[in-house]
Protein backbone atom coordinates (compact mmCIF):
# COMPACT_ATOMS: atom_id res chain seq x y z
CA UNK A 1 0.00 0.00 0.00
CA UNK A 2 1.27 3.65 -0.80
CA UNK A 3 2.24 5.52 2.38
CA UNK A 4 -0.56 8.03 1.72
CA UNK A 5 -2.81 6.24 1.90
CA UNK A 6 -1.75 3.97 4.64
CA UNK A 7 -1.72 6.78 6.25
CA UNK A 8 -5.39 7.31 5.80
CA UNK A 9 -6.53 4.97 7.02
CA UNK A 10 -4.30 5.18 10.08
CA UNK A 11 -6.42 8.35 10.46
CA UNK A 12 -9.59 6.85 9.86
CA UNK A 13 -9.33 4.35 11.75
CA UNK A 14 -7.92 6.36 14.74
CA UNK A 15 -10.88 8.57 14.66
CA UNK A 16 -13.26 5.35 14.98
CA UNK A 17 -11.03 4.36 17.75
CA UNK A 18 -11.00 6.97 19.72
CA UNK A 19 -15.15 7.74 19.20
CA UNK A 20 -16.35 4.36 19.92
CA UNK A 21 -14.01 4.22 23.01
CA UNK A 22 -15.12 7.41 23.82
CA UNK A 23 -10.87 7.74 24.67
CA UNK A 24 -9.23 10.79 24.20
CA UNK A 25 -5.55 11.88 22.14
CA UNK A 26 -7.02 11.95 18.48
CA UNK A 27 -4.78 14.99 17.98
CA UNK A 28 -1.64 13.11 19.18
CA UNK A 29 -2.31 10.00 17.01
CA UNK A 30 -2.90 12.24 13.81
CA UNK A 31 -0.04 14.34 14.21
CA UNK A 32 1.90 10.71 14.10
CA UNK A 33 0.14 9.13 11.05
CA UNK A 34 2.64 10.01 8.25
CA UNK A 35 5.53 8.99 10.15
CA UNK A 36 4.02 5.59 10.64
CA UNK A 37 2.73 5.82 7.62
CA UNK A 38 6.25 6.02 6.12
CA UNK A 39 7.70 3.65 8.94
CA UNK A 40 5.35 0.93 8.32
CA UNK A 41 4.81 1.26 4.60
CA UNK A 42 8.79 2.04 3.53
CA UNK A 43 10.90 1.94 6.19
CA UNK A 44 10.65 -1.06 8.29
CA UNK A 45 11.22 -4.60 7.81
CA UNK A 46 8.99 -6.55 9.89
CA UNK A 47 7.05 -9.53 8.48
CA UNK A 48 3.87 -10.16 9.83
CA UNK A 49 4.58 -14.08 8.91
CA UNK A 50 6.96 -13.93 11.50
CA UNK A 51 6.34 -10.99 14.00
CA UNK A 52 8.87 -12.48 16.32
CA UNK A 53 11.96 -12.93 13.57
CA UNK A 54 15.37 -12.54 15.25
CA UNK A 55 16.28 -9.91 12.49
CA UNK A 56 13.14 -7.63 12.00
CA UNK A 57 13.52 -3.73 12.69
CA UNK A 58 12.40 -3.15 16.33
CA UNK A 59 9.61 -0.66 16.83
CA UNK A 60 8.63 1.09 20.18
CA UNK A 61 6.45 3.93 20.54
CA UNK A 62 7.58 6.06 23.47
CA UNK A 63 4.68 8.06 23.21
CA UNK A 64 1.49 5.42 24.37
CA UNK A 65 -0.96 7.38 24.46
CA UNK A 66 -0.92 7.59 20.85
CA UNK A 67 -1.24 3.72 20.72
CA UNK A 68 -4.46 3.46 18.41
CA UNK A 69 -2.27 4.55 16.03
CA UNK A 70 -0.15 1.81 15.87
CA UNK A 71 -2.51 -0.56 16.42
CA UNK A 72 -3.90 0.82 13.10
CA UNK A 73 -0.79 0.89 11.29
CA UNK A 74 -0.53 -2.83 12.54
CA UNK A 75 -3.83 -3.75 11.68
CA UNK A 76 -3.12 -2.43 7.91
CA UNK A 77 0.13 -4.20 7.55
CA UNK A 78 -1.34 -7.51 8.05
CA UNK A 79 -0.20 -8.28 12.11
CA UNK A 80 -3.64 -9.01 13.07
CA UNK A 81 -7.38 -8.39 11.34
CA UNK A 82 -8.75 -4.99 11.11
CA UNK A 83 -12.15 -6.20 12.72
CA UNK A 84 -9.71 -6.02 15.48
CA UNK A 85 -9.45 -2.43 16.39
CA UNK A 86 -13.20 -2.33 16.97
CA UNK A 87 -12.16 -3.61 20.28
CA UNK A 88 -9.84 -0.89 21.23
CA UNK A 89 -10.76 0.67 24.53
CA UNK A 90 -13.68 -1.53 25.20
CA UNK A 91 -14.65 -3.95 28.02
CA UNK A 92 -12.13 -7.35 27.86
CA UNK A 93 -9.52 -6.04 25.05
CA UNK A 94 -6.12 -6.41 25.11
CA UNK A 95 -5.84 -3.06 22.73
CA UNK A 96 -5.32 -0.77 25.78
CA UNK A 97 -5.60 3.00 25.04
CA UNK A 98 -1.93 3.34 26.05
CA UNK A 99 -0.27 0.62 23.98
CA UNK A 100 0.17 -2.99 25.38
CA UNK A 101 2.34 -5.42 23.59
CA UNK A 102 0.35 -8.36 25.35
CA UNK A 103 -1.99 -10.48 22.86
CA UNK A 104 -1.37 -8.15 20.24
CA UNK A 105 1.65 -9.37 17.46
CA UNK A 106 3.69 -6.82 15.93
CA UNK A 107 4.12 -4.70 19.46
CA UNK A 108 7.47 -4.82 20.92
CA UNK A 109 6.95 -3.29 23.76
CA UNK A 110 3.63 -1.61 26.35
CA UNK A 111 4.55 2.06 27.28
CA UNK A 112 2.11 4.51 28.47
CA UNK A 113 4.43 6.54 31.54
CA UNK A 114 6.51 8.92 29.47
CA UNK A 115 10.13 8.75 29.48
CA UNK A 116 10.68 4.82 29.04
CA UNK A 117 10.54 3.88 25.28
CA UNK A 118 14.17 5.52 24.51
CA UNK A 119 15.68 3.65 27.07
CA UNK A 120 14.49 0.03 26.01
CA UNK A 121 15.54 0.75 22.60
CA UNK A 122 18.71 1.74 23.30
CA UNK A 123 18.66 -1.16 25.02
CA UNK A 124 17.77 -3.32 22.18
CA UNK A 125 19.87 -1.36 19.94
CA UNK A 126 22.95 -1.79 22.25
CA UNK A 127 22.81 -5.49 22.45
CA UNK A 128 22.08 -5.54 18.58
CA UNK A 129 25.56 -3.51 18.24
CA UNK A 130 26.87 -5.95 20.70
CA UNK A 131 25.83 -9.02 18.14
CA UNK A 132 26.83 -7.12 15.08
CA UNK A 133 23.16 -7.65 13.57
CA UNK A 134 21.93 -6.01 11.36
CA UNK A 135 18.17 -4.92 12.19
CA UNK A 136 17.96 -1.23 13.57
CA UNK A 137 15.54 -0.12 16.26
CA UNK A 138 12.94 2.84 15.79
CA UNK A 139 11.50 4.92 18.70
CA UNK A 140 8.96 7.85 18.52
CA UNK A 141 8.58 9.69 21.58
CA UNK A 142 6.47 13.33 21.81
CA UNK A 143 7.49 16.71 22.45
CA UNK A 144 6.29 16.82 25.52
CA UNK A 145 7.50 13.79 26.94
CA UNK A 146 11.17 15.36 26.67
CA UNK A 147 10.32 16.97 29.99
CA UNK A 148 11.18 13.77 31.43
CA UNK A 149 14.87 13.43 32.67
CA UNK A 150 14.97 10.19 32.16
CA UNK A 151 14.79 10.71 28.20
CA UNK A 152 18.06 12.90 28.89
CA UNK A 153 20.18 9.42 30.75
CA UNK A 154 19.09 7.69 27.98
CA UNK A 155 20.36 10.45 24.99
CA UNK A 156 23.93 10.49 27.12
CA UNK A 157 23.66 6.31 27.43
CA UNK A 158 22.94 6.09 23.44
CA UNK A 159 25.87 9.09 22.19
CA UNK A 160 28.23 7.54 24.83
CA UNK A 161 28.21 3.70 22.99
CA UNK A 162 27.78 5.37 19.63
CA UNK A 163 24.52 3.59 18.64
CA UNK A 164 23.95 4.33 14.98
CA UNK A 165 21.41 1.53 14.66
CA UNK A 166 19.23 3.56 17.09
CA UNK A 167 16.56 5.90 15.32
CA UNK A 168 14.38 8.58 17.57
CA UNK A 169 11.61 10.33 16.17
CA UNK A 170 10.85 13.19 17.94
CA UNK A 171 7.22 13.96 17.22
CA UNK A 172 7.48 18.05 17.93
CA UNK A 173 3.94 19.41 17.34
CA UNK A 174 4.67 21.91 20.06
CA UNK A 175 1.81 20.90 21.76
CA UNK A 176 1.38 19.31 24.90
CA UNK A 177 -1.68 17.87 27.64
CA UNK A 178 -2.58 21.58 28.76
CA UNK A 179 -0.40 23.85 26.50
CA UNK A 180 1.94 24.64 23.99
CA UNK A 181 5.50 23.00 24.94
CA UNK A 182 7.35 26.36 24.39
CA UNK A 183 4.57 27.52 27.40
CA UNK A 184 5.11 24.60 29.56
CA UNK A 185 8.55 23.60 29.73
CA UNK A 186 10.89 25.20 26.54
CA UNK A 187 12.80 22.32 24.76
CA UNK A 188 14.28 25.35 22.27
CA UNK A 189 17.17 25.23 20.70
CA UNK A 190 16.03 21.85 20.81
CA UNK A 191 17.98 20.30 17.93
CA UNK A 192 21.43 22.10 19.24
CA UNK A 193 20.69 20.38 22.44
CA UNK A 194 20.78 16.72 20.50
CA UNK A 195 23.21 17.71 18.55
CA UNK A 196 25.71 18.98 21.50
CA UNK A 197 25.06 15.53 23.30
CA UNK A 198 26.11 13.45 20.11
CA UNK A 199 23.72 12.94 17.86
CA UNK A 200 22.95 13.06 14.55
CA UNK A 201 20.31 15.70 13.76
CA UNK A 202 18.22 15.51 10.95
CA UNK A 203 15.09 18.12 10.82
CA UNK A 204 12.05 17.30 8.62
CA UNK A 205 7.97 18.19 7.82
CA UNK A 206 6.83 15.26 9.42
CA UNK A 207 4.01 15.31 7.20
CA UNK A 208 6.28 14.95 3.71
CA UNK A 209 6.45 11.44 3.22
CA UNK A 210 9.48 12.47 0.84
CA UNK A 211 11.21 14.26 3.13
CA UNK A 212 10.49 11.55 5.91
CA UNK A 213 12.09 8.73 3.74
CA UNK A 214 15.03 10.45 2.80
CA UNK A 215 15.63 11.14 6.16
CA UNK A 216 15.56 7.50 7.19
CA UNK A 217 17.92 6.81 4.09
CA UNK A 218 20.16 9.30 4.87
CA UNK A 219 21.25 7.87 8.28
CA UNK A 220 23.68 5.75 7.39
CA UNK A 221 25.96 8.57 6.89
CA UNK A 222 26.40 9.14 10.66
CA UNK A 223 27.96 5.94 11.01
CA UNK A 224 29.59 6.54 14.46
CA UNK A 225 26.45 7.97 16.14
CA UNK A 226 22.41 7.46 16.97
CA UNK A 227 19.93 9.65 14.53
CA UNK A 228 17.63 11.29 15.60
CA UNK A 229 14.68 12.96 13.24
CA UNK A 230 12.65 16.15 14.17
CA UNK A 231 9.79 15.65 12.51
CA UNK A 232 8.10 18.71 12.53
CA UNK A 233 3.84 17.69 13.28
CA UNK A 234 0.74 19.28 13.45
CA UNK A 235 -1.31 18.22 16.43
CA UNK A 236 -4.67 16.99 14.91
CA UNK A 237 -3.62 17.26 11.28
CA UNK A 238 -6.20 16.39 8.28
CA UNK A 239 -9.04 17.35 10.53
CA UNK A 240 -9.04 21.44 10.03
CA UNK A 241 -10.44 21.94 13.78
CA UNK A 242 -8.37 19.84 15.45
CA UNK A 243 -5.26 21.27 13.73
CA UNK A 244 -2.82 23.23 16.51
CA UNK A 245 -5.83 22.73 19.24
CA UNK A 246 -4.84 21.73 22.59
CA UNK A 247 -8.60 21.07 22.95
CA UNK A 248 -8.11 17.68 20.84
CA UNK A 249 -5.48 16.08 22.88
CA UNK A 250 -7.91 15.02 25.63
CA UNK A 251 -11.82 15.61 23.65
CA UNK A 252 -13.06 12.80 21.98
CA UNK A 253 -14.82 12.79 19.09
CA UNK A 254 -18.67 12.42 19.05
CA UNK A 255 -21.80 13.28 16.97
CA UNK A 256 -21.49 16.09 14.64
CA UNK A 257 -17.54 16.41 15.66
CA UNK A 258 -17.30 12.74 14.60
CA UNK A 259 -18.95 13.22 11.55
CA UNK A 260 -17.44 16.16 10.28
CA UNK A 261 -13.66 14.94 11.01
CA UNK A 262 -14.63 11.50 9.40
CA UNK A 263 -15.59 13.93 5.78
CA UNK A 264 -12.34 15.49 5.88
CA UNK A 265 -10.31 12.69 6.56
CA UNK A 266 -12.39 10.69 3.83
CA UNK A 267 -11.93 13.74 1.13
CA UNK A 268 -8.52 13.72 1.54
CA UNK A 269 -8.14 10.77 -0.23
CA UNK B 1 27.15 -11.43 50.68
CA UNK B 2 28.57 -8.61 48.03
CA UNK B 3 32.06 -10.81 47.34
CA UNK B 4 30.00 -14.07 47.02
CA UNK B 5 27.56 -13.06 44.87
CA UNK B 6 30.10 -11.26 42.73
CA UNK B 7 32.17 -14.82 42.65
CA UNK B 8 29.37 -16.03 41.77
CA UNK B 9 28.38 -14.21 39.02
CA UNK B 10 31.60 -14.35 37.68
CA UNK B 11 31.32 -17.80 37.49
CA UNK B 12 28.01 -17.51 34.93
CA UNK B 13 29.18 -15.06 33.17
CA UNK B 14 32.20 -17.39 31.90
CA UNK B 15 29.76 -20.04 31.14
CA UNK B 16 27.12 -17.71 29.97
CA UNK B 17 27.99 -14.60 27.45
CA UNK B 18 24.56 -13.90 27.88
CA UNK B 19 24.75 -12.59 31.39
CA UNK B 20 25.11 -9.05 31.51
CA UNK B 21 25.90 -6.53 34.74
CA UNK B 22 24.67 -3.02 34.65
CA UNK B 23 26.08 -0.73 37.25
CA UNK B 24 24.72 2.59 38.56
CA UNK B 25 28.34 3.86 38.82
CA UNK B 26 28.58 1.87 42.10
CA UNK B 27 30.77 -0.84 42.99
CA UNK B 28 34.10 0.33 43.41
CA UNK B 29 37.18 -2.48 43.26
CA UNK B 30 34.23 -5.10 43.64
CA UNK B 31 33.57 -4.85 39.85
CA UNK B 32 36.56 -4.26 38.34
CA UNK B 33 37.67 -7.56 37.77
CA UNK B 34 34.62 -8.79 36.50
CA UNK B 35 34.78 -5.56 33.92
CA UNK B 36 38.43 -6.52 32.98
CA UNK B 37 37.06 -10.35 32.64
CA UNK B 38 33.83 -9.32 30.21
CA UNK B 39 33.74 -6.28 28.77
CA UNK B 40 31.03 -7.42 26.69
CA UNK B 41 29.16 -8.12 29.50
CA UNK B 42 29.59 -5.42 31.90
CA UNK B 43 28.56 -1.61 31.28
CA UNK B 44 28.80 1.38 33.66
CA UNK B 45 25.65 3.26 33.01
CA UNK B 46 26.87 6.32 35.63
CA UNK B 47 24.46 7.71 37.87
CA UNK B 48 21.13 7.06 35.77
CA UNK B 49 19.33 4.49 37.91
CA UNK B 50 16.25 4.90 34.95
CA UNK B 51 18.00 4.32 32.22
CA UNK B 52 20.00 1.71 33.16
CA UNK B 53 17.05 -0.07 34.01
CA UNK B 54 15.38 0.52 30.53
CA UNK B 55 18.62 -0.73 29.10
CA UNK B 56 18.48 -3.98 31.34
CA UNK B 57 14.44 -5.00 29.51
CA UNK B 58 15.60 -3.88 26.05
CA UNK B 59 18.56 -5.92 26.72
CA UNK B 60 16.43 -8.71 28.70
CA UNK B 61 13.97 -8.43 25.71
CA UNK B 62 17.16 -9.55 23.11
CA UNK B 63 17.85 -12.68 25.08
CA UNK B 64 20.19 -11.59 27.87
CA UNK B 65 19.97 -12.20 31.22
CA UNK B 66 20.48 -9.07 33.46
CA UNK B 67 21.45 -7.98 36.67
CA UNK B 68 21.80 -4.32 37.53
CA UNK B 69 23.57 -3.42 40.54
CA UNK B 70 23.45 -0.48 42.71
CA UNK B 71 23.37 0.63 46.52
CA UNK B 72 20.37 -0.12 49.05
CA UNK B 73 17.50 2.04 47.51
CA UNK B 74 18.96 3.80 44.27
CA UNK B 75 18.89 0.42 42.02
CA UNK B 76 14.93 0.28 42.95
CA UNK B 77 13.24 3.04 44.25
CA UNK B 78 14.32 6.05 41.54
CA UNK B 79 13.42 3.75 38.94
CA UNK B 80 10.52 1.30 40.80
CA UNK B 81 8.46 2.18 37.86
CA UNK B 82 10.72 1.15 35.27
CA UNK B 83 10.90 -2.49 37.26
CA UNK B 84 7.18 -2.20 36.90
CA UNK B 85 6.24 -1.22 33.73
CA UNK B 86 9.64 -2.28 31.30
CA UNK B 87 10.67 -5.27 33.35
CA UNK B 88 8.11 -6.82 35.47
CA UNK B 89 5.41 -6.71 32.78
CA UNK B 90 7.32 -7.71 30.09
CA UNK B 91 8.59 -10.94 32.06
CA UNK B 92 12.35 -9.60 31.44
CA UNK B 93 14.94 -11.42 32.87
CA UNK B 94 16.39 -8.24 34.41
CA UNK B 95 18.00 -9.03 38.29
CA UNK B 96 17.39 -6.19 40.29
CA UNK B 97 20.32 -6.43 42.74
CA UNK B 98 20.62 -4.49 46.22
CA UNK B 99 23.48 -3.83 47.99
CA UNK B 100 23.36 -3.27 51.20
CA UNK B 101 20.28 -4.08 53.13
CA UNK B 102 18.88 -2.20 55.64
CA UNK B 103 21.59 -0.58 58.47
CA UNK B 104 24.37 -1.74 56.29
CA UNK B 105 25.05 1.24 55.41
CA UNK B 106 24.11 2.32 58.90
CA UNK B 107 26.24 5.46 59.22
CA UNK B 108 25.55 7.46 56.01
CA UNK B 109 21.72 8.19 57.01
CA UNK B 110 18.27 7.75 55.32
CA UNK B 111 19.55 8.08 52.24
CA UNK B 112 21.41 4.67 52.61
CA UNK B 113 19.14 3.23 54.63
CA UNK B 114 17.39 0.28 52.38
CA UNK B 115 14.23 -0.47 55.02
CA UNK B 116 11.01 -0.59 52.86
CA UNK B 117 12.75 -2.60 50.04
CA UNK B 118 10.84 -5.76 50.83
CA UNK B 119 7.52 -4.36 51.31
CA UNK B 120 7.64 -2.62 48.07
CA UNK B 121 8.97 -5.27 46.07
CA UNK B 122 6.84 -8.26 46.80
CA UNK B 123 3.63 -6.22 45.93
CA UNK B 124 4.64 -5.93 42.21
CA UNK B 125 3.08 -8.74 40.05
CA UNK B 126 5.29 -11.56 38.98
CA UNK B 127 8.22 -10.12 41.19
CA UNK B 128 10.35 -12.38 43.02
CA UNK B 129 12.03 -11.43 45.99
CA UNK B 130 14.71 -12.33 47.65
CA UNK B 131 16.64 -11.25 50.54
CA UNK B 132 19.52 -13.96 51.81
CA UNK B 133 20.44 -14.23 55.67
CA UNK B 134 24.11 -16.14 54.88
CA UNK B 135 26.73 -15.84 52.20
CA UNK B 136 25.67 -19.15 50.87
CA UNK B 137 22.34 -18.83 50.22
CA UNK B 138 23.58 -15.25 48.69
CA UNK B 139 25.64 -17.15 46.00
CA UNK B 140 23.04 -19.82 45.52
CA UNK B 141 20.80 -17.34 44.82
CA UNK B 142 22.43 -15.14 42.86
CA UNK B 143 22.47 -18.17 40.11
CA UNK B 144 18.92 -19.86 40.75
CA UNK B 145 17.60 -16.27 39.62
CA UNK B 146 19.45 -16.13 36.50
CA UNK B 147 17.21 -19.17 35.11
CA UNK B 148 13.94 -18.12 36.69
CA UNK B 149 11.98 -16.66 33.93
CA UNK B 150 10.44 -12.90 34.97
CA UNK B 151 12.09 -10.28 37.22
CA UNK B 152 13.53 -10.89 40.12
CA UNK B 153 14.96 -8.74 43.88
CA UNK B 154 17.96 -9.70 45.07
CA UNK B 155 18.38 -7.75 48.43
CA UNK B 156 22.50 -8.45 49.99
CA UNK B 157 22.99 -7.84 53.02
CA UNK B 158 26.78 -6.26 54.51
CA UNK B 159 25.97 -8.58 57.37
CA UNK B 160 25.42 -12.60 57.11
CA UNK B 161 25.27 -15.62 59.26
CA UNK B 162 28.16 -17.29 57.46
CA UNK B 163 27.57 -20.33 56.04
CA UNK B 164 24.74 -22.22 57.82
CA UNK B 165 24.61 -25.12 54.50
CA UNK B 166 24.35 -28.48 55.37
CA UNK B 167 26.63 -30.83 53.36
CA UNK B 168 24.65 -31.96 50.36
CA UNK B 169 21.91 -29.13 51.01
CA UNK B 170 20.21 -27.77 48.17
CA UNK B 171 19.14 -23.85 48.03
CA UNK B 172 15.47 -23.83 46.65
CA UNK B 173 13.69 -20.36 45.92
CA UNK B 174 10.61 -20.42 48.03
CA UNK B 175 11.40 -22.50 50.08
CA UNK B 176 12.38 -21.97 53.30
CA UNK B 177 15.54 -23.39 55.42
CA UNK B 178 15.02 -24.81 58.88
CA UNK B 179 18.40 -23.76 60.39
CA UNK B 180 17.33 -25.05 64.59
CA UNK B 181 14.51 -27.33 64.68
CA UNK B 182 12.89 -26.81 67.89
CA UNK B 183 9.00 -27.11 69.54
CA UNK B 184 8.22 -24.02 71.99
CA UNK B 185 8.49 -21.19 69.40
CA UNK B 186 9.63 -20.46 65.73
CA UNK B 187 12.09 -17.00 64.92
CA UNK B 188 11.32 -16.88 61.38
CA UNK B 189 14.34 -14.32 60.05
CA UNK B 190 15.14 -12.70 56.90
CA UNK B 191 18.61 -11.25 55.77
CA UNK B 192 21.89 -10.57 57.31
CA UNK B 193 19.91 -10.28 60.80
CA UNK B 194 19.88 -14.23 60.81
CA UNK B 195 23.13 -13.96 62.84
CA UNK B 196 21.51 -11.85 65.76
CA UNK B 197 18.59 -14.76 65.04
CA UNK B 198 21.11 -17.71 65.44
CA UNK B 199 22.60 -16.30 68.41
CA UNK B 200 19.36 -15.43 70.13
CA UNK B 201 18.23 -19.16 69.62
CA UNK B 202 21.40 -20.77 70.95
CA UNK B 203 20.84 -18.01 74.28
CA UNK B 204 16.98 -19.42 74.74
CA UNK B 205 18.40 -22.73 74.21
CA UNK B 206 20.58 -22.22 77.39
CA UNK B 207 17.21 -21.23 79.25
CA UNK B 208 15.21 -24.22 78.06
CA UNK B 209 13.33 -22.43 75.52
CA UNK B 210 13.81 -24.91 71.82
CA UNK B 211 13.19 -22.77 69.12
CA UNK B 212 12.87 -23.33 65.48
CA UNK B 213 14.57 -21.09 62.87
CA UNK B 214 13.47 -20.34 59.64
CA UNK B 215 16.05 -18.56 56.99
CA UNK B 216 12.91 -16.83 54.63
CA UNK B 217 15.31 -15.92 51.94
CA UNK B 218 11.99 -15.49 49.85
CA UNK B 219 10.08 -12.89 50.91
CA UNK B 220 7.80 -13.72 47.13
CA UNK B 221 6.74 -16.25 46.72
CA UNK B 222 6.47 -16.97 50.58
CA UNK B 223 6.92 -20.69 51.61
CA UNK B 224 3.37 -21.05 52.87
CA UNK B 225 3.83 -24.98 54.08
CA UNK B 226 6.92 -24.15 56.56
CA UNK B 227 5.11 -21.50 57.92
CA UNK B 228 1.87 -23.45 58.70
CA UNK B 229 3.95 -26.49 60.06
CA UNK B 230 5.80 -23.80 62.24
CA UNK B 231 2.57 -22.12 63.81
CA UNK B 232 1.26 -25.87 64.22
CA UNK B 233 3.98 -27.31 65.59
CA UNK B 234 5.47 -24.73 68.02
CA UNK B 235 2.34 -22.70 68.67
CA UNK B 236 4.09 -19.15 67.95
CA UNK B 237 6.10 -17.45 65.59
CA UNK B 238 8.13 -14.15 65.74
CA UNK B 239 9.03 -12.42 62.48
CA UNK B 240 12.86 -10.40 62.34
CA UNK B 241 13.45 -8.24 59.89
CA UNK B 242 16.05 -5.31 59.73
CA UNK B 243 12.97 -3.61 57.91
CA UNK B 244 9.88 -2.05 57.94
CA UNK B 245 6.80 -4.50 59.96
CA UNK B 246 4.28 -2.75 57.51
CA UNK B 247 4.31 -5.14 54.62
CA UNK B 248 7.50 -6.43 54.58
CA UNK B 249 8.70 -10.32 56.28
CA UNK B 250 5.82 -9.94 59.51
CA UNK B 251 2.69 -8.30 57.28
CA UNK B 252 3.21 -11.44 54.93
CA UNK B 253 3.47 -13.69 57.47
CA UNK B 254 0.47 -13.03 59.10
CA UNK B 255 -1.31 -12.42 55.82
CA UNK B 256 -0.70 -15.71 54.63
CA UNK B 257 -0.91 -17.34 57.96
CA UNK B 258 -4.78 -15.97 58.34
CA UNK B 259 -5.65 -16.58 55.25
CA UNK B 260 -5.07 -20.28 55.09
CA UNK B 261 -6.27 -20.78 58.74
CA UNK B 262 -3.04 -21.37 60.45
CA UNK B 263 -2.80 -18.04 62.70
CA UNK B 264 -0.33 -19.72 66.13
CA UNK B 265 -1.58 -18.62 69.35
CA UNK B 266 1.19 -16.00 69.55
CA UNK B 267 2.52 -14.10 66.94
CA UNK B 268 5.08 -10.71 67.04
CA UNK B 269 6.65 -8.63 64.34
CA UNK B 270 10.44 -7.43 65.38
CA UNK B 271 10.95 -4.81 62.66
CA UNK B 272 10.91 -0.70 62.62
CA UNK B 273 7.56 0.55 63.08
CA UNK B 274 7.38 3.48 60.60
CA UNK B 275 10.07 5.45 62.11
CA UNK B 276 13.07 6.97 59.85
CA UNK B 277 16.85 6.91 61.66
CA UNK B 278 18.27 10.72 61.82
CA UNK B 279 20.44 9.17 63.90
CA UNK B 280 23.29 7.17 62.72
CA UNK B 281 25.43 4.21 63.39
CA UNK B 282 27.29 0.85 62.74
CA UNK B 283 24.78 -1.62 61.70
CA UNK B 284 25.12 -3.32 65.17
CA UNK B 285 24.57 -0.16 66.93
CA UNK B 286 21.06 0.58 65.05
CA UNK B 287 19.96 -2.95 65.65
CA UNK B 288 20.33 -2.22 69.39
CA UNK B 289 18.51 1.08 69.20
CA UNK B 290 15.69 -0.41 67.19
CA UNK B 291 15.69 -3.46 69.36
CA UNK B 292 16.58 -5.99 66.75
CA UNK B 293 19.46 -7.49 68.44
CA UNK B 294 20.33 -10.58 69.93
CA UNK B 295 19.02 -9.34 73.42
CA UNK B 296 16.23 -8.36 72.31
CA UNK B 297 15.04 -10.95 70.10
CA UNK B 298 15.46 -12.93 72.97
CA UNK B 299 13.42 -11.01 75.52
CA UNK B 300 10.93 -10.52 72.89
CA UNK B 301 10.88 -14.79 72.90
CA UNK B 302 10.30 -14.27 76.52
CA UNK B 303 7.57 -11.95 76.71
CA UNK B 304 5.85 -13.37 73.86
CA UNK B 305 6.06 -17.26 75.60
CA UNK B 306 5.25 -15.75 78.79
CA UNK B 307 1.49 -13.98 77.19
CA UNK B 308 0.83 -17.83 75.98
CA UNK B 309 -1.11 -20.81 77.63
CA UNK B 310 0.47 -21.91 80.74
CA UNK B 311 0.28 -25.44 80.03
CA UNK B 312 2.15 -25.33 76.81
CA UNK B 313 4.97 -23.15 78.34
CA UNK B 314 4.86 -26.37 80.81
CA UNK B 315 5.39 -28.64 77.98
Amino acid sequence: MESRELARRIRVHALHMTSRGRSSHIGSALSIADILAVLYGDVLRVDPERPDAADRDRFVLSKGHAGAAVYAALAESGFFPVEKLKTHYQDGSDLSGHISHKGVPGVEVSTGSLGHGLSIAAGMAYAGQLDDAPHSVYVLLSDGECDEGSNWEAILFAAHHGLNNLVAIVDYNKIQSLATVAETLALEPFADKWTSFGWNVREVDGHDHGQLRTAFEQRTLAPDRPTVIIAHTTKGRGVSFMENSVLWHYRTPQGAEFQEALQELERSA
Amino acid sequence: MRDHFIARLTELAAADPRIVLITGDLGFGVLTEFARRFPKQFINAGVAEQNMTGIATGMALEGRIVYTYSIANFVFMRCLEQIRNDAAYHDANVNVVSIGGGFSYGALGISHHATEDLSIMRCLPGLTVVSPGDDWEAAEATETIAHRPGTCYLRLDKSSAGHTQRPGETFQLGRARVLREGHDLTLVGTGGILECVLVAADELANRGISCRVLSMHTIQPLDVDSLSQAARETGGLITIEEHTVHGGLGGAVAETLLEHGAAPQVFQRMGLRGEFSSVVGSQQYLRQKFELDADAIVATALRTLAGRAPQRLAG
